[in-house]
């Protein structure tokens, strides 16, 4: 290239510009050097036109709540996603909600080069915030819902925001009664809001802070105030874990009834007596007790089963058994009911009790075995037809139906606990839920 | 690529021109503005010398868009009600023109769009949307700005513009558009939003305790 021009000196470094406020005379530094549009005089808090050489006062404000000091000062130092970013500005904006001022604080980060971008704190919950490159899409029910490079957001609360508070520099002209209509809608631990004055509509980007990590990154002394409640975008300590809990349940689960499978294989579960019976009325002295044939019982000690059906029909039957070993006289006894009742009310049909009855015996070492049965009935009744059978081994269902509960415990809990989270924080946004209990 | 070279009508020093398309420059020793015409340059206006600066963008402040490298050979300066922003004339490798603007450090690439259909500024409302080449956009301001300070190569010549109207239109993705509305005919620009660090701008200016 020829005849390039010399080299330009180039433009100045631009400097900390140091100014005396027209309304008290105090000092005031320009951190935000020529980006500041309004500086706001933290003596007399007077509001400055910054792009006026004489410092033009453009409004002034009486602290009505007394002075509202910010956590973060003025002129701290910290680093956002690895940019050092500088506290130049303050404000503290309100809503009303039926009758109740809530307030929360901005904070203006600036970097010479990378812009600005903010903090919000409301109630020890914090916010990094910047402004959206990207518009969401808002659909036919944005009222509901937006979408937000391919994610949805779901609409938390509209309401009119009025600024209150301000201190330092502000990179717009801001007063004190500013308004502006802002929607929040959110996804923890993200939160986009759209904030729309008379001329501009704004939509900006937050990602959920906690005060520990705002600490850390300005490096900011003591401890950040505890946070209450839970915020809009706060992402769920518990939701995060849900699916986890829900994926490990499910395994277990999936484990236990393979293993119920595999054991329910080793069990012998055989049949080792069918008999069928009839119970017909007898007089006295007649001694109804009688014992079955012999059977034998194997393996290792085990459980007995003992089926009973009976074919009862508004009637009862009752039946002492006893499991008795042959070889050491050892019994085991039980008794078992079993009755039908059916007929017809003012409802309709109506049935109480089966004709069938399954009892277990536990633990009964192998050896030689038979059973002695006593069946009872109402003293006249007409004759019963019931069957035993006696099965060996069999597989019980209770070891695993409390596996079940053990596992589904945790996760019911957790899931109990996410609901919990879910609607403390539904509960102050436009859309709170239903309550669970009517009191 | 061919340079331009002539004389200040008012001092005399070497005045030259990068980019063969500008017609409009300042004189870099006595900031005059100057102005192109078939024969030679004619003063039409004179720059202050301490304005308001904010960006840290200066003329020949380099960068790559698109994997295009560029250099910054002019600067118009707009203020308006809330502050001020700039559009930096940029030269591209390939001969184009482009604009890099700096709103209080939210950075763009854009370029001049001819034989669209535009909107008369009047009708334009906050919220409505546009297509143009098949992209939607939706308008998200309207700014009534004035023109604060030129520097450097332009393409057109502004030294004298009134107040004007600049419609900013954002879409879902990072383009942007913009309608400016200080010519009889409305000029569309579009473009997109870029991070300050995708640029990768050399030779920018230093600020007191930042590095």
């Amino acid at each position: 290239m020829s005849g390039a021009p010399p080299p330009s000196a180039g433009a100045p470094q631009a400097r900390v510009r140091a100014l005396n406020c027209p309304s008290c005379g105090a000092a005031l530094e320009v951190r935000s050097f020529d980006t500041a549009v309004t500086i706001v005089c933290a003596s007399c808090h007077s509001i400055l036109d910054a792009k006026d050489p004489n410092l033009k006062i453009l409004q002034q404000f009486k602290v009505i709540t007394g002075e509202d000091p910010p956590l973060i000062p003025l002129g701290t130092r910290g680093k956002i996603r690895g940019t050092e970013y500088e506290v130049t500005g303050f404000e503290r904006r309100s809503i009303k909600v039926e009758g109740v001022t809530y307030d929360w604080h901005e904070y203006v980060l600036f970097n010479p080069f990378k812009g600005f971008r903010y903090l919000t704190e409301y109630a020890g919950h914090w916010n990094d915030i910047s402004v959206c490159k990207e518009t969401p899409i808002t659909g036919e029910d944005s009222y509901m819902s937006v979408n937000y490079m391919g994610e949805m957001f779901k609409h938390f609360q509209t309401a009119n925001a009025k600024t209150s508070y301000v201190l330092g520099e502000f990179p717009w002209q801001v007063r004190v009664g500013d308004l502006a209509n802002v929607t929040d809608y959110v996804k923890p631990p993200r939160v986009l809001s759209r904030e729309k004055s008379d001329d501009e509509v704004t939509w900006s980007v937050g990602e959920y802070m906690t005060g520990r990590e705002v600490w850390s990154a300005f490096d900011l002394g003591g401890s950040p105030p505890e946070a209450e409640g839970v915020y809009e975008n706060q992402p769920s300590p518990v939701s995060e874990n849900v699916a986890s809990v829900a994926a490990l349940f499910l395994m277990f689960a999936v484990a236990l009834g393979v293993l119920f499978f595999i054991m329910a294989g080793l069990h012998g579960n055989h049949t080792v007596l069918v008999n069928d019976y009839e119970f017909v009325e007898q007089s006295a002295p007649y001694e109804p007790s009688f014992v079955t044939r012999e059977f034998d019982l194997d393996g290792r000690s085990s459980n007995v089963e003992i089926d009973t059906s009976a074919s009862v029909t508004n009637e009862w039957i009752y039946l002492n058994y006893a499991l008795i070993d042959q070889d050491t006289g050892r019994a085991w006894d039980l008794g078992r009911e079993v009755s039908f009742y059916s007929g017809y009310d003012s409802d309709g049909y109506w049935s109480e009790g089966s004709r069938n009855d399954v009892a277990v015996v536990p633990s009964v070492p192998a050896g030689h075995y038979y059973l002695r049965i006593e069946p009872e009935s109402d003293a006249t009744h007409p004759p019963i037809q019931y069957s035993v059978t006696v099965k060996r081994d069999v597989p019980g269902l209770m070891f695993y139906g409390l596996g079940l509960l053990a596992l589904l415990l945790p996760a019911v809990g957790m899931g109990w606990r996410a609901m919990s989270f879910e609607r403390e924080r539904w509960s102050e946004s436009d859309h709170p839920p239903t309550p669970i209990f009517d009191s | 690529m061919t340079t331009v070279v002539s004389t200040c009508p008012n001092c005399g020093a070497k005045v030259v021109f990068r980019w063969s398309s500008s017609v409009q420059t300042v004189c870099e020793y006595c900031k005059s503005i100057l102005v192109r015409t078939d024969v030679d340059l004619q003063k039409v206006g004179q720059i202050s010398d301490a304005m308001p600066d904010s960006s840290p963008i200066q003329l020949n402040t380099e960068g790559i868009y698109r994997s295009k490298s560029f250099v910054v050979i002019g600067r118009i300066t707009y203020e308006y009600a809330q502050g001020s922003w700039n559009e930096w004339h940029v030269m591209m490798n390939d001969g184009t023109n482009a604009w890099l603007s700096d709103a209080q450090g939210e950075y763009a690439v854009s370029a001049r769009r001819e034989g669209e259909t535009l909107p008369a500024s009047a009708k334009l409302q906050v919220g409505q949307q546009f297509t143009w080449m098949n992209q939607g956009y939706t308008l998200s301001v309207i700014t009534r700005a004035r023109y604060q300070s030129v520097d450097g190569e332009l393409p057109f010549t502004t030294w004298d513009k009134k107040e004007a109207s600049f419609a900013d239109f954002r879409t879902e993705n990072r383009r942007f558009a913009t309608l400016d509305y200080s010519d009889t005919e409305p000029a569309l620009y579009i473009g997109e939003f870029m991070e300050f660090d995708d640029l990768h701008l050399k030779n920018l200016r230093s600020f007191e305790g930042w590095s």
